[in-house]
């Protein structure tokens, strides 16, 4: 039996006085989508700081394990390093693209450790030998193929920070998966989508799971999406884990109803059972 | 008829503003104008100039005033119209690459046009130097966005390093420079270290620091480098061994000279056009390498880190890495650059690389646009060769003052550079590589 994709374990976040997260601890399966929900506040995007090297946590172990065995201890990594070794890519709730330069080059920058590789420290790239010309034409080969999953080839050449916020969510999206991601990490991708959007969005991410056994981890306060498509769900509310179980579980939990809905607990369990 | 009037504002307020003006005016004139060092028979004495004052103040009064009341009615219509029109100015595809073969053509026949004497083509080759400077920094700030205020120490150390090189250990002016270059870097990934975690303004303070610190050293280290007396002395490059020596130098010249060789006679031109022609084709090393470069990973790893770092670090670029080589290849350039001026000079000390010379090269990176070549050449010319030009060299004083106008001209009307064009490193057309430069 194969270690899981990523095991989170007691996992604590303070900031001065403040407790962000407090002894979480779950595990993600590999080739699944993994949804971390909850209120406001609940600490969701402090634990994907954590898990991408930009926080260091205050306790805890996080640790990443890749198909063919090699296991990282992602607590001890600089961020860097998570993306470029563990593999772990992620985009951010406030979109985070390079705005002055194409949608293409965006994808180009997501490939940079290969093609540095290939340009030979910019060496061979200088000489504009064979060599570093087919590894960049691969490059953009492979953007092109994430841009047309995206829907987004028409717009390559265009300024990134032109296009409309749908495609700007997209495309920093299919940055992080031009980066051959291990876990991608997905903070809110359907916020300031219409339905129709955040319905293509869902339909997007089940295709890239099923074509490429994508493992995904993904927080997200559009519950339809949430229920369309994870196959886990961990529930978090003031930095611990309330609930965590397939999403019809989680659906008629009364602890979460309770507190998305803020009333007390049996009051909730009475709505979960009318519900049924 | 009311909105006219109401619009304009009325006499008593504009006459208020003048007066104003001329008070500050008359206290500014008081220590600029007012006194004046006299140097008589007896030595030095002041001289009282009060009138002056009274001059200033009235002349200050009778421009605020006439500003105040048709301000208001030429500004809108001038400044705008111009303003929008300047702004909006965009420039055909190919335009950068035509303009830009044309000035290497220019560059090349300049030397055998008709109108090429010694005070041009000495101009030239500054122009050159200060356009190679530029290239250089805009790496660091046009492309890195690391705002470097102490770029004048990599040129310094460049300089210095030739110049004690070459008299030290007798090494050549073409073994000298690949040397000045990497040590220029060295220095720049030594600065680096420290401010890795520095942007914006934290950085520019801590840079100009730097290369007040190059300057002091060079300054006061005097068994090494002279101190304020500098270096003279400084040996001139060859041409595959033939040297540009006057044959009634003394002491004479070793080894053949050029003109020798050739069986001409010699002229004091011919040194001059060689330096001139070394200058170029450093310079056109640099405008490929840095065109290159751009369309590398290096590059775009670069404009990456300008325009976002955290997202560069989540896709698993290490920016102390990215920041150094931009530090590294900027001081590089710089380190040539120094290592020319040394020997065209002949003679360097510390007061060649005063923090004046940084400001100029910054200005020249903003003035062209950040990222554009053509532009920092644009802007090189006008900064650098038409002072220095012989139509206006009497004008010398007033140099800084032109400066400071054409700075403030360009932010209002032009923020982003008289020729800032982004062309992308890479379309989605060619896979197979880049276009032409």
């Amino acid at each position: 039996m194969s270690p899981p994709l990523l095991q989170v374990e007691h996992l604590t976040m303070r900031f001065g006085g403040l407790t962000a997260i407090s002894d979480l601890s779950f595990q993600a399966a590999r080739g699944e989508i993994t949804a971390i929900i909850g209120p406001n506040g609940a600490g969701k995007t402090t634990l994907f700081n954590c898990l991408t090297g930009f926080y260091r946590p205050s306790v805890g172990r996080l640790e990443l394990a890749h198909e063919d065995r090699r296991r990282f201890q992602l607590e001890r990594m600089p961020d860097f390093r998570i993306a470029r070794d563990a593999r772990v890519l992620r985009t951010f709730q406030n979109i985070r693209l390079f705005p002055g330069m194409t949608v293409l080059e965006n994808l180009m920058v997501a490939q940079h450790l290969g093609l540095t590789r290939a340009s030979g420290y910019a060496v061979a790239g200088l000489l504009k030998l064979p060599v570093y010309r087919h590894a960049e034409a691969r490059a953009v080969d492979r953007a092109r193929y994430w841009l047309d999953k995206m829907g987004l080839v028409a717009a390559g050449d265009l300024p990134a920070g032109s296009l409309p916020y749908g495609s700007q969510r997209r495309l920093e999206i299919a940055r992080a998966l031009c980066a051959g991601p291990v876990l991608l990490c997905l903070d809110e991708p359907a916020a300031g989508l219409n339905p129709r959007e955040s319905d293509e969005l869902s339909g997007l991410l089940l295709d890239i799971r099923r074509e490429h056994g994508l493992s995904l981890l993904l927080i997200e306060h559009d519950m339809s999406v949430v229920m369309q498509i994870s196959d886990h769900v961990v529930v978090l509310d003031h930095g611990a884990s309330i609930c965590q179980g397939p999403p019809e579980r989680v659906r008629s939990d009364p602890a979460v109803i309770s507190a998305y809905l803020g009333m007390p607990e049996d009051e909730a369990a009475a709505i979960a059972g009318g519900g049924r | 008829m009311e909105d006219a009037a109401r619009a304009r504002p009325p006499l008593a307020s504009a006459l208020r503003e003048a007066a104003i003006a001329a008070a500050v005016a008359a206290v500014l004139a008081v220590p600029l104008l007012g006194f004046r060092l006299v140097d008589s028979a007896r030595g030095l004495s002041l001289d009282y100039r009060f009138l002056w004052i009274l001059y200033a103040a009235a002349a200050v009064f009778a421009g605020r005033l006439a500003l105040a009341l048709t301000a208001h009615r030429i500004a809108p219509r001038l400044g705008a119209a111009f303003r929008d029109r300047a702004a909006r100015v965009t420039l055909p595809e190919n335009f950068a690459v035509r303009v830009g073969w044309s000035m290497v053509a220019v560059a090349l026949l300049l030397p055998w046009l008709p109108f090429a004497d010694r005070s041009l083509m000495s101009v030239a080759t500054l122009v050159l130097i200060y356009v190679m400077l530029g290239w250089g920094l805009n790496i660091v700030v046009g492309l890195a966005g690391l705002l470097d205020l102490g770029y004048v120490a990599f040129y310094a150390i460049g300089a210095y390093s030739f110049a004690l090189l070459s008299l030290n250990f007798g090494l050549s002016f073409w073994i000298c420079l690949p040397l000045a270059g990497i040590l220029a870097a060295f220095m720049g990934i030594l600065l680096g270290f420290p401010v890795l975690r520095l942007r914006g303004d934290y950085l520019a303070i801590v840079t100009l620091g730097f290369g007040e610190i190059i300057r002091v050293v060079l300054l006061n280290w005097n068994e090494v480098t002279n101190g304020p007396n500098g270096i003279s002395n400084i040996p001139r490059p060859t041409l595959f061994g033939l040297h540009f020596d006057s044959p009634y130098k003394m002491p004479a010249p070793t080894g053949q000279g050029f003109a020798e060789f050739l069986g001409m006679s010699f002229t004091p031109m011919q040194p001059i056009i060689f330096l001139y022609y070394v200058i170029l084709v450093l310079v056109l090393a640099t405008s490929v390498f840095s065109q290159r470069i751009r369309r590398l990973p290096t590059g775009r790893a670069w404009e990456a880190l300008r325009e976002d770092e955290i997202a560069c670090r989540s896709l698993g670029m290490n920016p102390v890495t990215v920041k150094l080589s931009a530090f590294a290849i900027g001081a590089f350039f710089a380190g040539l650059a120094g290592c020319f001026f040394a020997t065209r000079q002949g003679t360097i000390s510390p007061e060649s690389f005063s923090f004046i010379e940084s400001a100029t090269i910054l200005a020249l990176v903003v003035l062209g646009g950040m990222g554009s070549q053509i532009g920092i050449v644009l802007a090189a010319v006008l900064l650098i060769g038409l002072p220095e030009s012989r139509w206006l060299r009497e004008l010398a004083e007033y140099r800084m003052l032109a400066f400071g106008g054409v700075m403030v001209l360009i932010m209002l009307w032009r923020p982003q550079g008289l020729l800032a064009r982004r062309s992308p490193t890479v379309t989605m057309g060619d896979g197979a590589g880049s276009p032409a430069p």
